[in-house]
């Protein structure tokens, strides 16, 4: 069997950027993306802080193993099928307890100032990759629409779009997807809403045109193809949640502790490496993010 | 079924005419090995043992329920030579569950005994996967003419063990499943139906 170690591959055997490019290029083109006016050219950014220095998985592997139910529920699925999702035109919805609520266009988004985010993924599955986001801080957006003194909570919606996202039209899940923070966790400068990831727009299995990403919980937090943010006093409810309470919590914070019912979290599979390594707790995010629970049961608050 | 082959031991002996739809047989069960090792050898697996493990296993059910279904099979149409397949699927099936076994410990678990060990104690869905695991293992040694002879009744006895073993498959599946059951749904419905097929014909055998 042939399975690499990161220190198996050769320099030789990434993909030069030119050649990497023009398959971007051609994906793009073929998901229907390339519309009058709006040019391919690599979205800017700036290098943060807040990278890891973890090697990133490869374009292959993060948009090709996906969960997105909206497009199947099999990892394969979403390459399959999110060409048909029409991004184009785009608005997000920002209301609920907010001085200024405001829609927000995706080209007026795109054009905040945005940073190369490089995050580790560890999904609830016992997998994980390292994906380098570019994007924005969700504080910035936030501050934007004046949230009041009642806005404890922010809640998210994915769109609901039968017609385009196959995986709506059963119910395997609750449609719309909808997920949420506490304040506190959103304003946090390490969650993001994502447009992009190496160096171009999302493709559309990750979520295209906008997504969240909280590098400290389990993937399925970071929701997809956002629409609405809405900024509430009462904690909103979450498809998971909804779906499976015993199995998973509101907060879903990485915790090599806290099993999952049916599984250990303990460990976990970076993709492209053969043996497991040991799940760190808020994936590895701890120092930058505890405090935020502190006094808090985490094995009651799973 | 059994108690047919026991009755008379040297139906089970195979004709040479029969040769060429076993050796076919043989060699397209050997096809999803190939493509398994095909799909993973090219690169085509992001998660390739996850994918190995799922292929494996699902692997192992269908051969179950192939098996499963030579008895209705030739009960149906009356064609005896289903029967002499069914060691030999029966076997893939093991053959299958060894392959996903082995994926599990070690490209899954890479050797970690106590961790899996509490696995097994902790985990329904890993116990009655291990536990079919087991119950298959006795199935696969005594399925030689040799074993046939030497337990004679207790051979048909024995074998029974495939429904318990086929019954834990598949929930050791519907357990594991996040949210879509529609894989295991399918598996439990042709279970349900080879099952179905035998208790109705043994209430039907009682009552006439």
């Amino acid at each position: 069997m042939l399975i690499k170690k990161p220190t198996d591959i050769q320099p030789s055997e990434i993909t030069p950027e030119g050649v990497y490019f023009n398959r971007r290029q051609f994906m793009l083109g073929s998901a229907g993306l390339l519309l009058s006016g709006e040019t391919l050219a690599a979205l800017a950014s700036k290098k943060s802080q807040l990278s890891t220095s973890d090697k990133p998985n490869s374009l292959k592997d993060i948009t090709s193993y996906n969960n997105y139910y909206e497009f199947g529920t099999d990892k394969s699925e979403p390459a399959m099928y999110a060409g048909s999702l029409k991004t184009r035109p785009w608005n997000v919805v920002v209301d609920g307890e907010v001085g200024k609520p405001r829609s927000f266009g995706i080209e007026e988004l795109l054009k905040q100032p945005l940073e190369e985010r490089i995050y580790r993924l560890r999904c609830v599955e016992g997998w994980s990759m390292v994906i380098p986001w570019i994007g924005f801080p969700l504080a910035s957006l936030l501050k934007q629409v004046a949230p009041n003194s009642r806005a404890k909570y922010v809640a998210f919606e994915t769109l609901q779009r039968p017609a385009e996202m196959p995986g709506q039209r059963s119910r395997v899940l609750d449609w719309p997807y909808r997920e949420g923070l506490r304040m506190d966790e959103a304003m946090h400068p390490l969650t993001i809403l994502a447009v992009g990831l190496y160096n171009d727009v999302l493709p559309n299995q990750n979520g295209a045109p906008i997504r969240l990403v909280v590098p400290w919980k389990y993937g399925f937090k970071s929701i997809k193809s956002i629409v609405r943010i809405h900024l509430q006093e009462q904690m909103p409810a979450t498809s998971w949640n909804m779906a499976n309470a015993h199995e998973y919590g509101f907060y879903s914070n990485v915790n090599p502790e806290v099993d999952h019912p049916r599984w250990s979290q303990a460990s976990e599979r970076r993709i492209g490496e053969f043996l497991k390594r040991k799940t760190l707790p808020f994936n590895g995010y701890g120092d930058q993010v505890a405090s935020l629970y502190r006094g808090m049961d985490l094995r009651k608050n799973f | 079924m059994t108690t047919l082959r026991m009755k008379n031991p040297a139906a089970a002996r195979q004709p040479a005419r029969f040769n060429w739809l076993k050796i076919a047989v043989f060699l397209l069960s050997l096809l999803p090995l190939a493509r398994a090792a095909w799909i993973v050898l090219s690169g085509d697996a992001v998660n390739p043992v996850e994918f190995i493990t799922r292929s494996t296993g699902t692997w192992t059910l269908s051969f179950l329920l192939i098996t499963l279904a030579i008895s209705p099979l030739r009960q149906l149409s009356g064609w005896g030579w289903p029967l002499r397949l069914r060691r030999m699927l029966g076997l893939y099936a093991f053959f299958y569950g060894c392959l996903h076994f082995t994926t599990y410990v070690w490209l899954d678990q890479f050797f970690d005994w106590p961790g899996m060990l509490h696995d097994i104690a902790k985990r329904p869905f890993i116990t009655i996967g291990f536990a079919a695991m087991l119950l298959m293992t006795p199935l696969a040694i005594t399925s030689t003419q040799g074993w046939m002879k030497r337990l004679k009744r207790n051979w048909g006895k024995l074998h029974r063990l495939v429904y318990p073993v086929a019954l834990l498959g598949v929930l050791h599946y519907w357990w594991l499943v996040k949210k879509d059951l529609t894989q295991p749904m399918l598996y439990a419905s042709v279970l349900a139906v080879l099952l179905g097929w035998r208790l109705v014909r043994r209430l039907r055998q009682r009552s006439s």
